[in-house]
């Protein structure tokens, strides 16, 4: 059954990457690259908790250029690479002059607590905001920017958690812009992410 | 005096290659990424190289933390799916290379004692074959050029 469930949200999941592809490709072409004109359809607003354990909501946090990722601290491995990716790609820009934020949102607030996160984000950017908040806000929070993560229930304290990898790049107005893989390097999140700074700046 | 030397270690190296198959492990690069303070895993990376003539496989990983376990990540349209795994194989004459992304040694419970940059975490590699290797991973810096697929 619950392999069932899982195969569902990875078809749905997958769809939803499909489309916006599809989207993207048969939309006006933005010199910036692939990009997707449906942008409301990703984002939107969440209440999450901040590094100092304050209520904050998108507007609160997406204040600039924005790449927003969904991970989990305990994972040694992917969420390390691609948010040490996403800091390297702000630095970049920073030396040219550009203002990147990052966010790390939890997708496990049960061992995600504040004081882990900020920790955990702070190892990559000191500018990094890590989000963790209630499973319900951390779930509304995922489910407005289509993202994926199931907890195996096989441990109760060593559990993995299954979550999609993609970064999203974020304007604090006018909101989705286009998402990066994580094969994308850090030099190609920067460059892509400079274009639309400097195309609507 | 030399000579003979030579002769007796070439006797050695034949008496080696006719004896029966074996497994010889040789582990190099074997290393950690620094951890954030409050951090609860982390993960251990190597490259497993078997010089021997007979496949062999590593079945556990031990080391003091309440759990180690053999990792690997597979990805499906974008979700990553970090797995435990009961080895992994090494034949006879391959190098297997555990790096960030793939195959990984899971080092579960670090609560409060984070890996520290300097710092190496011993462990015991058992194989198949080969039995009990000793290993030290050393905890380095996470290198932020090296983004890999």
């Amino acid at each position: 059954m619950k392999a069932v469930i899982f195969g569902t949200t990875t078809l749905a999941a997958a769809a939803a990457i499909g489309t916006y592809t599809w989207q993207s490709q048969n939309a006006m072409p933005n010199p910036c690259g692939d990009t997707a004109v449906a942008g409301s359809a990703i984002g939107g607003p969440f209440e999450l908790v901040s590094e100092t354990g304050e209520t904050v909501t998108d507007t609160d946090v997406i204040t600039k250029p924005t790449l927003v990722y969904f991970g989990y601290t305990f994972c040694p491995d992917v969420c390390p690479l691609d948010s040490a990716r996403n800091a390297q790609a702000a630095y970049m820009l920073e030396e040219q002059g550009l203002d990147l934020g990052t966010i790390f949102i939890s997708v496990d607030p049960q061992r995600d607590t504040v004081e882990v996160v900020r920790d955990f984000t702070d190892n990559f950017h000191e500018d990094m905001i890590g989000l963790t908040g209630t499973p319900e806000q951390v779930k509304a929070a995922s489910q407005a920017y289509k993202t994926y993560y199931r907890a195996q229930d096989d441990d109760p304290e060593f559990y993995l958690v299954d979550h999609s990898t993609q970064t999203y790049l974020m304007f604090p107005e006018t909101g989705f812009k286009t998402f990066f893989r994580r094969d994308n390097t850090p030099e190609q999140v920067a460059e892509i992410s400079a274009c639309f700074i400097n195309q609507l700046s | 005096m030399k000579r003979i030397s030579l002769a007796v270690l070439a006797f050695l190296t034949l008496s080696a290659t006719t004896a029966v198959a074996e497994s010889v492990i040789t582990i190099t690069d074997a290393k950690a990424f620094e951890t954030a303070p409050s951090a609860m895993a982390g993960g251990g990376f190597m490259q497993i190289t078997n010089t021997g003539t007979t496949d062999d496989r590593l079945v556990g990983v031990e080391a003091d933390f309440p759990r180690v376990e053999i990792h690997t990540t597979e990805f499906t349209d974008g979700v990553a799916k970090m797995m435990h795994i009961d080895g992994i194989d090494v034949p006879a004459g391959e190098t297997v290379v555990l790096e960030p992304g793939a195959l990984h040694v899971m080092f579960m419970g670090l609560q409060g004692d984070p890996l520290e940059e300097g710092e190496t975490v011993p462990a015991t590699l058992i194989f198949e074959q080969a039995g009990e290797v000793e290993v030290l991973f050393n905890v380095v810096k996470r290198d932020m050029a090296a983004h890999s697929n």
